[in-house]
């Protein structure tokens, strides 16, 4: 008889399953931006085809961040000072990444936009894109900053805290950013 | 330090990664912004209501599942073959049943917040066979997925840790949205 240790179905489900009840409660309040705003985004196909992006792309951006802090963290090298140098390095990585990605995602989103339905200006998909995105890049670095120095105060390792719950609030926070700017520039 | 060397690195190093999850995006993007899929959205009132977290918990069952696989396979309590085994076939039981139940849970949920506000909404029955159905189909392509891209990855000397996340994000935005429009259409025939 092998030792199955944490490898039994019934811990699995009992350890995740009440975490992904606690997210899908969570995800709600971003289902019902979207429902709220459900003609803006109707009447404007164009800006559905950037859910998927803004669902997803805040929690990766977050998750890489966290990650190196976290390493810096682990490695005794990383402080809390606005004068380091090597925080600000990040910093500058992850919002450059995010100008890059939302910036193609402004022009591809458009080009996919034109072959389901009546196209939005591209001026205007693409500033709604790009604010979007690095509105949401630096929303992924404060909570990420936060959520490790609470972990770091805590005693708690932040592989097992941080990454998980800065992914899953910037990917909460990317339809409401989303829809906070879409209705802006409108 | 050189500031701008080690900005160039991280940028170098995540750039790839990012670009592949954007097409997997783009892709899903497309599904939801085509006439079908909007006719949907406005046929069942809660759909859009249930998208977020339909989208968002893939990642979190099935990228728990791919790292699972791949620490496995780093400690040696799993071999990389698709042979029974106690300890992975527990592990791919333990998906399903989160993948299956946390995406039923989301069609009721959406029902019921619509219902508290007193909005309109579609038949619980609808929502929840939507989900359902849509859930089952993701949750066969990512394990099966994940199991052949984490083991052949391994095999061939990489780092599975590195791959699990952008896999799964891209196969759960494109698997998931197409499956969410498969079930509205089997929903629509079968109620």
């Amino acid at each position: 008889m092998t030792d199955l240790g944490s490898w039994q179905t019934r811990s699995i489900v009992a350890t995740m399953f009440p975490l992904l009840v606690v997210l899908s409660v969570l995800e709600m309040g971003s289902g019902f931006v979207l429902e709220s705003l459900e003609e803006t985004y109707l009447d404007n196909p164009t800006l559905l085809v950037l859910v998927p992006v803004m669902i997803g792309m805040g929690g990766n951006l977050g998750a890489i961040f966290s990650a190196r802090l976290s390493t810096r963290l682990h490695l005794g090298t990383l402080s809390f000072d606005l004068r380091d140098e090597a925080l600000w390095a990040n910093v500058a990585a992850v919002l450059l990444l995010a100008a890059t990605v939302f910036s193609a995602l402004g022009v591809a989103a458009w080009a996919v936009g034109r072959t389901v339905a009546e196209p939005m200006p591209l001026a205007e998909l693409f500033v709604i894109s790009v604010v979007s995105g690095l509105l949401l890049a630096a929303l992924a670095v404060v909570i990420s900053v936060a959520a490790t120095y609470v972990s770091y105060r805590r005693g708690l390792d932040p592989d097992d805290t941080t990454i998980p719950v800065v992914t899953n609030v910037c990917d909460i926070l990317g339809v409401v950013v989303l829809s906070l700017v879409a209705t802006a520039v409108l | 330090m050189d500031v701008g060397e080690e900005v160039r690195r991280v940028y170098r190093e995540s750039i790839g990664v990012l670009s592949v999850s954007l097409l997997g995006g783009l892709f899903a993007g497309g599904v939801l912004g085509s006439e079908p899929m909007r006719a949907a959205f406005r046929q069942y009132p809660g759909l859009l209501l249930l998208l977020p977290a339909f989208l968002a918990t893939r990642g979190n069952v099935y990228g728990a599942f791919g790292a699972r696989l791949s620490s496995g396979l780093h400690q040696g309590l799993i071999e990389p073959e698709l042979a029974y085994d106690e300890r992975l076939a527990n592990a791919v039981v333990a998906s399903f049943l989160n993948g299956i139940g946390v995406s039923v849970l989301i069609g009721a949920l959406s029902w019921g917040v619509l219902r508290a506000l007193g909005r309109e909404s579609a038949r619980l029955v609808e929502l929840v066979g939507i989900t359902l159905v849509a859930g089952l189909l993701t949750s066969v392509v990512l394990v099966v997925g994940l199991l052949l891209l984490v083991f052949g990855s391994y095999e061939s000397g990489m780092d599975p840790d590195n791959l699990v996340g952008p896999i799964v994000t891209t196969l759960g935005d494109v698997f998931g949205v197409v499956f969410l429009y498969v079930a509205v259409v089997v929903v629509g025939v079968v109620l």
